[in-house]
């Protein structure tokens, strides 16, 4: 009897297999809560601190919970990164290009995926490359041509790239599509072709509503990530346009020339509370579309078969 | 009879002429974006680039950019931000990798709320730019309260020599940061974790195996390739980041009144060089320790 009960015991507390026991189901959960809570922590710490006044902010017994509800913070950001027109010109060089790289890579990724080419092995050695050789090495070259075109410092010097299929990450993107095309099963494709179908056509009406996930997922990664880059861009943009993130990033001189210099200085509160105000528009997204982020590189097919 | 019907174009050479059309986008942006800019930016590292008021004067000056760089004090100081660079990927990318599969592990269990839970680690991602990053570092936001109340950053001062002490407080300071880079990662192997057949488990538990042997003999065979993957995606994740003091350089150097669009073409090579060199190793190292092992009976 007794080594039953001891057998049952553990089995209760152990499992067979790691979560299934109790303790072992404990230790995850206080794993992921802890570790994710350090993970967190920085984004934790900068509402908090976002919210605070000055008092708040030099008082130490307030940590986590600022006294008051406090937004004066917010407003200078908000006149300080001029923060209407700044967020008309990030989107018009992150959701265009964003836009515009996704369609060129999935066009880009069917043909691979379809059709049998000529040198197609050889296309993929480039693409790669691309993803290999960082666009640091070549953008002066690139920064003289865009001088000759006219287009530095403004936003078509990101949509150009983009529009052609060399914009930012687009290896992965076209990698993506080209994984997501070759799993369409090809009897789709023969059946339409009988019914009279060119190929663009089944591209357009097979090829595309079909891969709508890969679509939406390129195109969400494909934004957050033109949202998050700043060395390109602050290169081809200048000094004279600003996108958010280089105004956060230059934040003490559009401070000063917001504000001006005799009045209060930039507290960390009011840095908090600006960036709070850079990450607002991505994270608005990613509350909304999680699913597609979280789950899009498994339903994509890009892990590979 | 002659044949006057009409008769479709072969086959392959439709095949070739709808397929190239499709990619002739790409092919064009190829061309124009990156192909000719590679071959203009090793130019200008051969060349005395002069910036005019007319415009740009190239004069063919052979080696001397890379000289420079070897022999400078913006040379020097480029020089150390790669060396920087590759103790950092050294550091940093096995943490990464490391805590990417712990993660996806654990993310992969039969647990509650495992939507919320990759929700809240996959954030990072989304976020984490290169002036967000430097504002919460800057505010002090990235550190762990812990790190500093409990001493740590004291006892590496006191126990290690100052070359060594650095990068290591580094990584205690930044921790978080650096796990931040491990989003996509934490899904690629979310990914490659959700193949592994189930019964495969259970049928190594009737075998009488733990958790504990489960994990090294099924779990971790399993993830080999998406390894290598995750950790060419780190490196290239790590080296284009904006604030990476090595890219830093190529850009500071471009309009410095003392080097110019000449010597950064030529540092950036160098770089590049440095990259394929780490990635290469990187590469290699993972393709030996994670071969499969073939038994002899």
């Amino acid at each position: 009897m007794k080594p039953d009960l001891k057998g049952r015991l553990k089995k209760l507390l152990l499992g067979r297999t790691l979560p299934e026991g109790l303790l072992g189901r404990l230790a995850i959960y206080a794993l992921l809560v802890i570790i994710g809570f350090v993970y967190m922590f920085p984004i934790i710490k900068m509402f908090a601190y976002s919210l605070k006044d000055l008092a708040d902010l030099v008082n130490p017994v307030v940590e986590w919970i600022p006294t008051k509800l406090y937004l004066e913070n917010y407003r200078t950001s908000l006149i300080v990164l001029d923060y209407g027109n700044t967020l008309l010109f990030s989107l018009s060089v992150t959701l265009v290009p964003a836009l515009l790289q996704t369609i060129t890579t999935s066009i880009t990724g069917y043909a691979l995926a379809k059709f049998k080419v000529w040198g197609k092995r050889v296309v993929f050695i480039l693409i790669l490359l691309t993803y290999l050789l960082p666009q640091q090495v070549y953008m002066i070259p690139k920064f003289v041509l865009f001088d000759r075109f006219g287009i530095l410092e403004s936003a078509w010097s990101i949509i150009f790239p983009a529009t052609f299929g060399q914009g930012l990450s687009s290896a992965i993107f076209i990698l993506i599509f080209y994984q997501f095309f070759r799993m369409q099963p090809q009897a789709l494709d023969e059946s339409a072709e009988i019914d009279g179908a060119n190929p663009y056509q089944i591209f357009l009406r097979i090829g595309v509503p079909l891969a709508a996930p890969a679509y939406l997922t390129a195109f969400l990664f494909s934004f957050v990530w033109y949202w998050n880059e700043t060395y390109i861009s602050s290169l081809f943009l200048g000094t004279n346009v600003y996108t958010l993130q280089l105004k956060l990033l230059n934040f003490q001189s559009q401070f000063n020339l917001a504000v001006g210099l005799s009045q209060s200085v930039v507290n960390e509160a009011i840095r908090y509370a600006a960036t709070m105000l850079i990450i607002l528009p991505v994270l608005v997204v990613y509350v909304i579309m999680q699913k597609w982020f979280v789950e899009g590189i498994d339903r994509t097919g890009v892990t590979g078969e | 009879m002659a044949r006057h019907q009409r008769r479709p174009l072969k086959r392959t050479v439709r095949n070739n002429l709808v397929g190239w059309s499709m990619l002739s986008l790409w092919l064009i942006g190829f061309l124009v974006f990156t192909l000719y800019p590679i071959f203009m930016s090793f130019y200008y590292s051969l060349a005395n680039v002069v910036l005019s008021g007319s415009g740009i004067q190239v004069t063919y000056q052979g080696l001397a950019n890379y000289r420079a760089a070897f022999s400078t004090a913006a040379g020097f100081s480029f020089m150390e931000s790669v060396v920087d660079f590759a103790i950092e990927i050294v550091i940093k990318v096995p943490i990464i990798t490391v805590f990417a599969i712990i993660i996806a592990v654990l993310l992969n269990m039969d647990i509650k709320l495992r939507g919320f839970f990759r929700a809240i680690y996959f954030l990072p991602v989304i976020i984490a730019s290169g002036p967000v990053i430097t504002q919460l570092a800057s505010q002090g936001a990235t550190t762990i309260p812990l790190v500093e109340q409990m001493g740590i950053l004291a006892f590496i001062n006191e126990t290690f020599t100052p070359t060594l002490a650095r990068p290591l407080a580094d990584v205690f300071e930044q921790l978080i940061t650096i796990l931040w880079f491990s989003g996509v990662q934490i899904l690629l192997f979310i990914a490659a974790l959700q193949k592994i057949d189930r019964s495969t488990y259970e049928a190594a538990m009737i075998d009488g195996a733990g958790p504990w042997e489960s994990f090294w003999k099924i779990t971790l065979p399993a993830l080999r390739s998406m390894i290598l993957v995750s950790v060419v995606f780190t490196i290239i994740n790590l080296a284009t980041f904006s604030e990476n003091p090595a890219i830093r350089h190529i850009k500071n150097n471009m309009f410095a009144l003392d080097t110019g669009f000449g010597f950064s073409s030529a540092i950036a090579w160098i770089y590049f060089l440095a990259l394929a060199v780490i990635l290469g190793v990187s590469v290699g190292l993972i393709s030996v320790f994670t071969r499969e092992k073939v038994r002899r009976p």
